[in-house]
């Protein structure tokens, strides 16, 4: 149904060509927003509407864009959608909305979004570009999450906002890893992340 | 067709731009009644708690008409509610936390100086941190606490690190540990907000007349002015 080129557009940035572990791109956004696991998510959904519905413009209107204004149009198709993305989430979901507050409008500056407009959907076609956009949406989003899940159960023993680790545990001296609450430490599991998908993805290339 | 001459630029540009200023006009116009919706409903939640009146299983809009009436004092915003036959005063706190504003409501029995109930809210404290004053741990510290010292004078309520002591006559809750700035803000926030409804709280029909501090008829000199 999907030709390879397509199905490599969607799959590639999910492992081997991750945007986070492989490009090391939008790791300013997966600090801020990965103490708890709900604004992780949202943002990640965010991402992925963004990314893949600007994917979409970009390859639309790709052959007719100045190429010495390209960048500029790209960031207008961009914060565009962005402003739109946090109008409805104003309207609709407010309370996420008030949770992420200036995340949302820093999406414009995730460098994941500028890198597949220029990278991916410059030269490609629509269909391709959707599938890049998705892809890369969800790899970053799995990242997040996968980060956002360590943060909110070690720092405050809750996932999604309930208590997920017993009061009996505290009451024998259990406690909350404060640190995990730091960006610092968002930081250095992204490294861990890494290390390890590094070390398994070179166990397949031998 | 020729896209890098100098007029196929600009009117891209141009064409472009024009596009999406109609486009997000068109979107925020069509959303504005919605989202002027929530901020209200937010507001209105906000002050429930702030009265501890639990809305989760009523329509908290429906809720707020009944108890909430709203008034001004000057230009600040008053609310007043009768709980149970008792009237309750809900004054608004704005300040500065760590990363960004804070606010909050009080909600002050009808002496005026004993707190009923409290309610904070943030743009971006640290989630664990900072941004547990949002908590009933935290905003339990403060439901008792009164705002005068014994000799009616207009003091707030001071947030401390656990142990310190506050200036004599001056009440006390132990701040959010590990939040030290946005426990400072909290502080500054209480004390600054309700200085600028001294003239209100001053008003007091049912307490004996009290020797006014200097800042308070500072306010009332701006006041009548």
């Amino acid at each position: 149904m999907l030709s390879k080129q397509t199905k490599e557009a969607f799959l590639g940035p999910l492992n081997a060509n991750n945007p986070v572990l492989v490009q090391i791109l939008g790791i300013c956004s997966a600090l801020a927003v990965t103490v708890q696991l709900k604004p992780a998510l949202v943002m990640g959904i965010s991402v992925t509407i963004i990314v893949a519905l600007a994917n979409v413009v970009i390859a639309l209107i790709r052959k007719s864009i100045p190429m010495r204004i390209r960048i500029i149009v790209q960031l207008v198709v961009v914060a565009a959608l962005v402003t739109i993305v946090s109008e409805i989430l104003k309207a609709f979901a407010y309370d996420v909305a008030m949770q992420l507050s200036v995340y949302i409008g820093l999406i414009i500056t995730n460098c994941i979004l500028m890198g597949r407009l220029e990278a991916f959907a410059m030269t490609n076609n629509v269909k391709d570009s959707l599938m890049d956009g998705l892809g890369n949406g969800f790899g970053y989003a799995m990242i997040l999450v996968i980060v956002a899940f360590l943060r909110e159960l070690l720092g405050s023993g809750k996932l999604l906002g309930f208590q997920v680790i017993p009061q009996w545990c505290y009451d024998h001296g259990y406690t909350n890893c404060g640190m995990m609450l730091m960006p610092a430490m968002a930081l250095i599991l992204v490294g861990c992340v890494i290390w390890a998908h590094r070390s398994l993805n070179d166990k397949e290339g031998k | 067709m020729k896209t890098d001459s100098n007029v196929y630029t600009i009117t891209y540009a141009t064409v472009l731009v024009v596009i999406v200023a109609v486009l997000l006009a068109v979107v925020s116009q069509v959303l504005k009644p919605r989202q002027e919706a929530n901020q209200r409903l937010d507001v209105q939640k906000q002050i429930l708690t702030a009265l501890n009146v639990d809305y989760s299983s009523a329509d908290p809009a429906a809720l707020y008409e009944q108890i909430v009436e709203e008034q001004t004092f000057g230009e600040l915003p008053l609310y007043v509610a009768h709980i149970d036959g008792a009237t309750k005063y809900v004054l608004r706190l704005k300040g500065q936390g760590l990363w960004g504003g804070i606010w909050g409501y009080v909600a002050l029995d009808e002496d005026k100086n004993t707190i009923y109930g409290i309610n904070f809210g943030h743009e971006s404290e640290t989630p664990g941190l900072g941004a547990e004053i949002t908590t009933e741990n935290f905003r339990s510290r403060f439901f008792g606490k009164h705002i005068n010292d014994a000799e009616g004078h207009l003091r707030s309520v001071a947030v401390l690190k656990a142990g310190k002591k506050a200036d004599d006559g001056q009440e006390q809750v132990d701040a959010w540990a590990g939040a030290t700035i946005t426990s400072t803000g909290v502080n500054d926030m209480l004390l600054n907000s309700l200085t600028e409804y001294a003239e209100f709280l001053n008003q007091k029909p049912a307490c004996p007349a009290t020797p006014e501090t200097p800042e308070v008829e500072e306010m009332e000199v701006e006041n009548a002015e």
